[in-house]
């Protein structure tokens, strides 16, 4: 856990520009041939993705969003969501939806699972991907006001089975708790119906899973259905986004430690307030389909 | 009275310039070079003294000059061309028989700075994006230039504790880059075709010749300063930017049995050391605030290093090495530190 992070950081201020960052975050210094910032995340490639998940965003998923004012237009804010879907669709459509809607990048933590794989690690830190470290979300949060995007179920949740959804599993041991307070930053809820029956899983192999060295192997529906394209394919669901309102702690930032048991309580809560607020779009909703 | 400075490691690129640094000082009075070969640049009043890859006659060499000042710039982060047991020796063995003669009793040291490598931390997937002083490592140490580092390191921190009355300064760079000297990197970047692992692109971070030089210098001339910092070149570059901005064309090697396949082509030249595999797949990037705030100014971030770096090729390329080549005589160098007939300059 964050053993890190150490040094001076009332003085921070001296050295980095604490501006809110814009897309571009900083204009390439002369010489760059590149606009790949210090987390790998380029612009350029945001946009090719932003032309390839706009159609899947507007007309595949029809992604609706309730409450997007809630999240802050400017300063870090740690942006937690459930997770579902063998491959989840959710990370990407979230980061395209806010950048598109509110014009600022998000940066998704996820597993460093990602970076052993050739190619697509590379992918996935150009789309602005980061691996979930304690201290690369700090500086994300803190040093550069940066809105960060965090799933606290991590692969529990898309490794569940169909017959789970919607059920949201232990939210970690409350990190990402520990690193909003310590950032000084508001953690800001969202849910998300939709994304379950997107891909869901059917059955699990655990022996694969181990020769693979993945985290799970799943067969889902879509594979089933449309074979080994079922790998590639989500079956379109409809997608809604409730925001939930900000979260802002009571505690100094920057302590060494916080209680465990304030942590605890405050991450059971968050949990608690999402999981109520999907049981009540799933009240609400009317068809998987249609929404 | 003036200081009185030992430099470890003379016959190195950094013992010799940190020598020739500190030799235009007015205040420092003796400078005393030790190494196993003599030094690589011409000196002017350096003294060198010949030594055992163990540094054995290291508390002999203390005691006899009574120096205050001692800058350990020996240890090897070049595995390339090193064999495992040398740097054991040299690393390992040579820092503990260094923190020895400086902890004996009645030593004259007060100072003890270190050149160390942000090899400590590793370079591994789960590592965070920028390392601080105080984070530990994640990948494990695999290599033995890494493996003798740490041990080094340790070593270094239990003397601090024990030896509260010498400041001590562990200064750790970056993958360093220049004209002048031979790094892996550097050596990667004038091939024919740069290597490049496929399908990956890491965030590398160079720190410029001159800077490390200066850095050491700033750790012997602050005498306030004392703990382990970084030293490291503000940003850092993809790997693919460092290949298009120094020319190269990639040499896309296998992401899968990468050191198997390395393994041939070394005989090509590309002689690439595991850890620098490691750094080619996932980079490493550290945070430079603490020895920011102490007072130290970079003269080159990561992409000056490399342009400086880039620029210094192009030259040598039109017009061939630019200093002479240097070798020591040492009856040359005594005859010009301690003949009667020399006349002091002024």
């Amino acid at each position: 856990m964050p053993q890190g992070r150490s040094i001076e950081h009332s003085n921070h201020g001296a050295l980095l520009s604490l501006r809110p960052v814009a897309d571009p975050p900083e204009p390439a210094p002369e010489g760059r041939v590149t606009d790949i910032d210090q987390w790998g995340r380029s612009a350029k490639a945001r946009a090719l993705i932003a032309r390839l998940y706009g159609p899947l965003y507007r007309h595949w998923f029809r992604a609706e969003w309730e409450g997007l004012e809630k999240i802050p237009a400017e300063g870090g804010a740690l942006l937690v969501a459930n997770h579902a879907g063998a491959i989840p669709i959710d990370a990407p459509l979230i980061m395209h939806g806010i950048e598109q809607e509110l014009g600022r990048p998000v940066y998704g933590l996820a597993d460093y699972f990602f970076r052993r794989f050739p190619a697509v690690g590379t992918a996935w830190s150009r789309g602005g991907g980061v691996p979930a470290h304690p201290d690369n979300a700090y500086r994300l949060l803190h040093d550069e006001r940066q809105l960060a995007l965090v799933f606290p179920e991590g692969t529990k949740a898309t490794g569940k089975v169909y017959s789970q959804r919607y059920k949201l599993r232990r939210f970690g041991r409350g990190g990402f708790v520990d690193i909003a307070m310590r950032a000084g930053v508001p953690i800001v809820p969202i849910v998300i119906i939709g994304s379950e029956e997107a891909m869901p899983t059917l059955a699990k192999s655990a022996a694969l899973a181990k020769v693979l060295r993945v985290p799970y192997a799943p067969l889902t529906a879509n594979m089933l259905v449309l074979g080994p394209l079922g790998l590639l394919t989500y079956f379109p669901a409809k997608i809604r986004f409730r925001v939930l309102d900000p979260i802002y702690f009571d505690v100094p930032p920057d302590q060494e430690r916080y209680p465990r048991s304030h942590v605890f309580d405050e991450a059971e809560a968050i949990r608690q307030a999402m999981q109520d607020q999907i049981y009540d779009m799933l009240r609400h909703r009317r068809s998987i389909w249609f929404g | 009275m003036g200081r009185r400075i030992l430099i470890t490691g003379i016959a190195s690129f950094w013992g010799s310039r940190i020598a020739k640094a500190l030799e235009s000082h007015p205040d420092v009075d003796v400078i005393v070079g030790m190494d196993t070969d003599a030094p690589v640049i011409a000196l002017e009043r350096t003294e060198f003294v010949r030594a055992d890859e163990t540094y054995s006659i290291l508390s002999r060499l203390v005691t006899a000059t009574q120096v205050d000042t001692v800058v350990h710039a020996g240890m090897i982060v070049d595995s390339a061309r090193v064999g495992a047991r040398r740097i054991h020796e040299l690393n390992t063995i040579g820092t503990l028989n260094l923190l020895a003669a400086v902890g004996a009793a009645g030593s004259p040291v007060r100072s003890l700075v270190v050149k160390s490598s942000t090899m400590v931390y590793g370079a591994g997937p789960q590592d965070p994006y920028w390392f601080s002083e105080r984070m530990p490592r994640v990948a494990p140490a695999r290599t033995s230039v890494e493996r003798s580092l740490l041990e080094a390191e340790s070593y270094l921190s239990a003397f601090v504790e024990d030896n509260r009355h010498v400041r001590t300064v562990t200064l750790r760079f970056a993958n360093v880059l220049g004209a002048d000297i031979d790094t892996p990197l550097g050596r990667a970047l004038t091939l024919l075709l740069a290597p490049r692992i496929a399908g990956f692109d890491p965030q590398i971070q160079f720190v410029a010749q001159d800077d490390v030089v200066r850095a050491l210098q700033f750790a012997v001339e602050h005498r306030d300063l004392s703990g382990i910092f970084n030293v490291a070149g503000a940003g850092r570059l993809p790997w693919s930017e460092v290949l298009s901005l120094a020319g190269k064309a990639p040499l896309l090697l296998s992401p899968f049995a990468t050191r198997l396949i390395i393994a041939p082509l070394s005989r090509l030249g590309l002689d690439l050391p595991p850890e620098i595999i490691d750094l080619l797949r996932y980079g490493r990037g550290v945070d430079t605030r603490k020895l920011l705030h102490a007072g130290f100014t970079y003269q080159h971030s990561t992409l000056s290093a490399l342009q400086e770096f880039v620029e210094g090729r192009r030259l040598k390329a039109a017009v061939g090495e630019i200093t002479p080549t240097y070798r020591y005589e040492s009856d040359v160098e005594a005859f010009f530190r301690h003949s009667p007939a020399v006349v002091a300059p002024g």
